[in-house]
Formats: C-alpha cells, structure tokens, sequence
C-alpha cells in the first residue's frame, strides 16, 4: 500500500504504483494465438497463457503413491492364493503380507489426501457407479480386511481355515483393487489422464503384476518363485510395450509423458521395467537367487516410477491449455470436415 | 440394455430425472459478454452474498484481471482481453500517431499508426451447472447434487475434500479450498432462488450482461440477441454452452461470446468425461480377467514348485 499522501505543498512519501511495471508478468497470448515456443508447437488461442481445466488436487506421494501400492496389493493378493493351492508357502507368505501391508498404506495415503480427514467414512456414505473412487471405497473397504486376515492367518499359522476363505475374498477383489483405479484417473478432463483411456486399464494391470512379481522374486525362496519370474517378464515387456503404444494415440498429449519430472519418471520406469523384465527371463531360466533378486527390485521401482510418471504427466497437462485446446480444437475441425 | 450401456444423463430437465416430483422450471444464467464492461460488480456481489473469503492480493499485469480465474474462492470472473481488431465495423481509437513524429525524440520512430481500432472483451465467467455434470457424476460422497432447479451444488457439510471434482470439471471451475479442504463453486446463489430472489451476480449487473431466468427463456432470448448481432454485422457472435446436444448436454449457464471460447479461457469442445466412463469400465473388466489369467497361466506354467523352470 501507498503511503504518500497529495496536498496543496505537493507530495508526500512514496508512491509504488507509480513505479508499477504494468504487464512485466503477462504470459504470452492474451486473445492473440500464443506464439509457438517451439518450432513444432500449433499456434492456438489462449487467455494469457493460463490453463483450462483446474490442477488436479490430489498431491504426490499420497496419489500416485497410492496407485503403485493398490496395484501391489491387488495382484499380489492374487498371487497369494494361487501360490498356497501350488504348494509354494514361502511366495504365499510373502505376497499376502504385501498385500496387507500395501493395503494399509493405501488406506492411510487415500485418508491422508483428503481435505477433511475427519470426513473419511462419507466415502461409504452411497454407492455410486458413475463415481470410480465410490466404487474403489467399497472394493477397498472389503479388500483390506480380508488382505489382512489372510496374512496374519498365513504369517502365525492360526485359523487355517478362516485364513483360506480370506485369502479367496481377497483374492477375487484384488484384481478390481488394482484395475479401478485406471477408470479413477481416465475418468477426468486431464488430457494426459482421459485421452487414451482405452490403454490406461491394461497399463494398469502390467504394472501391478510387474509390481507382485517384483515382490515375489524379491522375498521369495528360489525354489518357490519361478512363477513370478515368468510373471515379471511378461507384465514387465507389457508395460513397456502399452505405454509406447499409448504415448502414440493420444496426438500432442504425448509431450506430456516425456517433459519435466514425467519425462523423467517415465524413462527411469522404461529402463527398470525392461531391464528388470529380461533379468526376470534369465532369472527363470538359470534360477540364480542374485538374478531373481535383482530383477525383483528392478520391477517394483520400475512399477512406481510407472505410476509416478503418469500422475505428474497429468498434473502437467492440466497446466498448460495447449493439452487441452488443440486436442478439442482438432476434433472440431475433424467434424467439420464431416459435416461439410 | 445393461447398465454399462446406459449414458449417465437425466436429460435436459435434469432436476425432473433426479426425481424431483414438481421440479420448477430449469433456471440458469445468459452472459451476454457484448454488453459486459468490466465493472466487476458480478465478482463483488457474489463474494459478498456467498461471504466467500479473500484468496490473495495479486497483481498479475494481466490487463484489469487479477481474479485470473475461477476457483475455489472465485465464483465469478470478469476476463479482459486487449485485441487490436476493430468490433465490427467500429473504429475505436489508435487513430493519427503520424504527425508527432520527432517531437519526443527519445521516443523511438514508430511507425505510421493508421485508424485500426482496438476491442476490448470483457466476459463474465461463472460455473456453467451443467446437463451432465462431471462433478456431480464423480463425487463419491453426493456432496455434489442437483436441486430443483437443475443447478448443480456441493453440501458442505458432506463434503470430505476428496477433491476428485476438481479434475473431472471440464471448465475449470469447481477447487478446493486452502486451509479449508472442501471444494467450493458458484451454486447459482440456490439460498435467493429458494426464496424467488435472483442470484446476487445478476441482481448486481448494471448492463444485464448478466441475464437469470427459466432456461427456455434465456434460450429464446439469445437466439434473438444473436440475429440481431449478426444483422448489424457483428458476424463474430457466437453462442457458446447453448446447444443441448453439446459435450455436456448444455449448459446451464450459458454465453454469447465475440471471439473463440479459448480466446476466453474456455474449452472448445467440452465433452463430459463421463460419457466414457462405461468404456472405462468394460475395459477395466476385460483387463482385471487379464491380470486374473496371466497369473493363473504363470503358474500353471511353472509347474511343480521347485521343479525345473
């Protein structure tokens, strides 16, 4: 605030806004097409430059943290039962304690990202179909528990039976658990989140199995973890190959995925899951434990940085309108031409 | 038809599909952004009456604009833009810069400016409530819901801030509240509807760029007002959000605008990403049998635990 003040012997003080440099801070655009900053950027209108849509408010770690560790817990609960009725305790010991585990940091980040934390049983407060996170809440609110029966049953050795039946329950809602969670992020008007959401759910699962088999080869005896090394060879190469594919049909969206931290998150994701894809393969065939071990690690931080990649390149495209604009603009003039 | 089939709208009277028995007519905004001048009356009036809070002191050198845009704490915003195009067939200003030329003479030779006028455009932003609302569709608590009048409003004291509305709003209005946690919108003042006020933004508009009523109505009334413009030769006119077979069925708060949506900071094509939500989910499904199978088929293909792989 100015603390001048105008009398009949001039001026007084200081006058700020005199010295205002008006418009030194306008972004570039303001009604006119924003100039292309770079070559090969479509010109488009903007109102100074400002995003369209809101920034997304949910927050790393806790969101995209989430993503990895309900994609862990979801298909590792999977891979706990079909480990026990193999007879391979030691991969179902291990896999149903992370899945617990992941399950109950997946309850404390989703209630840590909450604006009213106080508020959290609202969730279960209806169901709705056309909400994924109303649907995840209920999947959730049975995964966990279950998920956590099975792995104290497992780890102490009590109530066998009771410790089975919730395995099973948690075994039938964890691929849910780790699916929904596609349809959560594609279900917005994030350009990086909702185009190309016809590949999201198939990412998804890749990497969540990617994320069990890492677990799996990680903690796992030797003798017992050769499912999870062909497991991780296949989801891994999966994931890799499903992104690329994904980057292609989403048109300049694509950018998004390999500027800034999203660039970079996606190509460390890149590089761990295929290399930790192929040590899974020679893993399997030479069944040495350092192999499996590797390969183990290389999954799981491959998987989160998946998952890391995909949240900040959401975040990323919901600030800048040129995501948002030329994708719309384009299928304007797609039915226009239609039209015509 | 199975459920995944069905689109998630309740047709234009929306109040009525949310089983609304004798929903009053659908009520909404007109902003005729040709008459608007900027006055920001609309901004005032609504922080007042809804007592939202101040949400920083900025300057941001944007033209008048330093609201920037609608959040949380914004429920109106007035953009200015600067363009030098003439309105229609208007001359406005930059008129005869040549005759001065070396009277100042630090000023570097500009030059010959010749009559090529400047327009200013000055529009009104508010939440568009809707036919189908993303926010409403996605907010897992039904903070979110649809009152009698078809508008769209958040409960605040259901609201737990999941904040899952802020991204799915294809306009960018609805946000959350810093220090506060929920999310926060225009609710067309639904407190003065119930009692057959107008909106404060409305009551408050000295132009009627702001224009409240029975949607039907406004409807009308902006067809007429865009014939008109386009008789008098303003052909850059253009109705944006008023078409019920739009990306979001219309919407409820609706515009004539004088440029480009974008030009304004609004999409151009807003389609509600719900309408893909049944794909989602049929994807999601054959992808969740995937993952079941590919684990199945792991083990299947190992064989006996221990065993050569």
């Amino acid at each position: 605030m100015s603390t001048d003040a105008v009398t009949t012997d001039g001026t007084t003080g200081i006058h700020p806004g005199r010295e205002a440099t008006v418009g030194a801070n306008v972004p570039p655009g303001g009604g006119g097409p924003r100039k292309a900053k770079r070559r090969d950027e479509p010109e488009f209108g903007s109102y100074y430059d400002l995003p369209v849509i809101n920034k997304p408010a949910w927050e790393s770690p806790d969101i995209p943290g989430y993503l990895f560790l309900g994609g862990l817990a979801g298909a590792g609960a999977a891979v706990g039962l079909a480990a026990q009725g193999t007879g391979r305790p030691g991969l179902a010991k291990v896999s149903k304690i992370g899945a617990a585990v992941a399950g109950h940091l997946s309850l404390v980040a989703l209630v840590h990202d909450l604006g009213r934390r106080g508020r959290f049983l609202n969730m279960l407060r209806m169901f709705k179909v056309t909400s994924p996170m109303s649907v995840g809440s209920w999947l959730l609110s049975g995964f966990v528990p279950a998920a956590t029966v099975s792995a104290l049953s497992a780890v102490t050795g009590a109530a066998p039976a009771l410790g089975t039946l919730a395995s099973a329950g948690a075994a039938v809602l964890g691929p849910p658990v780790a699916t929904y969670t596609a349809a959560l992020i594609s279900n917005t008007a994030v350009p990086a989140w909702h185009d190309g959401y016809e590949y999201m759910p198939f990412i998804f699962v890749s990497s969540a199995a990617s994320a069990a088999a890492g677990l799996g080869l990680l903690g796992a005896p030797v003798s017992e973890s050769t499912p999870m090394a062909f497991l991780g060879a296949v989801a891994g190469l999966s994931e890799v190959a499903l992104s690329k594919v994904h980057e292609e049909s989403i048109g300049i969206v694509k950018e998004a995925f390999h500027e800034g931290k999203a660039g970079r998150y996606m190509k460390a994701a890149e590089a761990l899951t295929a290399g930790g894809a192929v040590l899974a393969a020679a893993g399997g065939l030479t069944r040495r434990r350092s192999l499996r071990a590797a390969a183990g690690a290389m999954l799981l931080a491959g998987s989160a940085f998946t998952r890391f990649g995909i949240f900040e390149a959401g975040i990323s495209s919901a600030q800048d309108p040129k995501y948002t604009v030329v994708p719309q603009r384009e299928r304007l003039e797609k039915k226009a031409r239609k039209g015509t | 038809m199975s459920l995944l089939d069905m689109r998630f709208d309740n047709g234009q009277e929306a109040a009525a599909g949310s089983g609304y028995a004798d929903a009053p007519p659908r009520m909404g905004f007109f902003t005729d952004t040709s008459v608007c001048i900027g006055c920001k009356a609309c901004e005032v009036a609504c922080k007042e009456w809804n007592q939202i809070p101040e949400d920083g002191l900025e300057f941001t050198g944007m033209s008048y604009d330093n609201t920037k845009g609608l959040g949380a704490d914004s429920w109106r915003h007035v953009a200015f833009i600067e363009q030098p195009k003439s309105l229609a067939g208007q001359i406005t200003g930059g008129v005869g810069m040549a005759a001065s030329s070396g009277s100042v003479a630090s000023v570097p030779t500009a030059p010959e400016v010749t009559a090529e006028g400047i327009r200013w455009l000055m529009s009104s932003d508010v939440c568009k409530h809707c036919t189908e609302a993303a926010c409403l569709d996605v907010c897992p608590t039904g903070a979110l819901f649809r009152t009698e009048f078809s508008t769209v409003v958040v409960q605040e004291d259901i609201c737990n801030g999941c904040g899952y509305c802020v991204p799915a709003c294809p306009y960018g209005v609805i946000d959350q509240r810093h220090g506060d946690g929920r999310a926060w919108k225009c609710t067309l003042c639904y407190d003065r509807l119930g009692v057959g006020q107008e909106p404060a933004c409305a009551k408050a508009c000295p132009t009627d760029s702001i224009q409240f009523g029975p949607l039907d109505e406004l409807r009308q009334r902006a067809d007429q007002r865009l014939a008109q413009m386009h008789s008098v030769g303003v052909g850059e006119a253009r109705l944006y959000g008023r078409d019920p077979d739009d990306g979001v069925g219309g919407d409820g708060a609706f515009f004539l605008l004088l440029d480009e949506p974008e030009v304004y900071g609004l999409p151009p094509d807003p389609v509600v990403t719900t309408r893909d939500l049944p794909k989602m989910w049929k994807l999601a499904g054959v992808a969740m049998s995937v993952l079941g199978g590919s684990i199945a088929a792991a083990f299947l293909g190992a064989g006996r635990p221990g065993g050569a792989a």
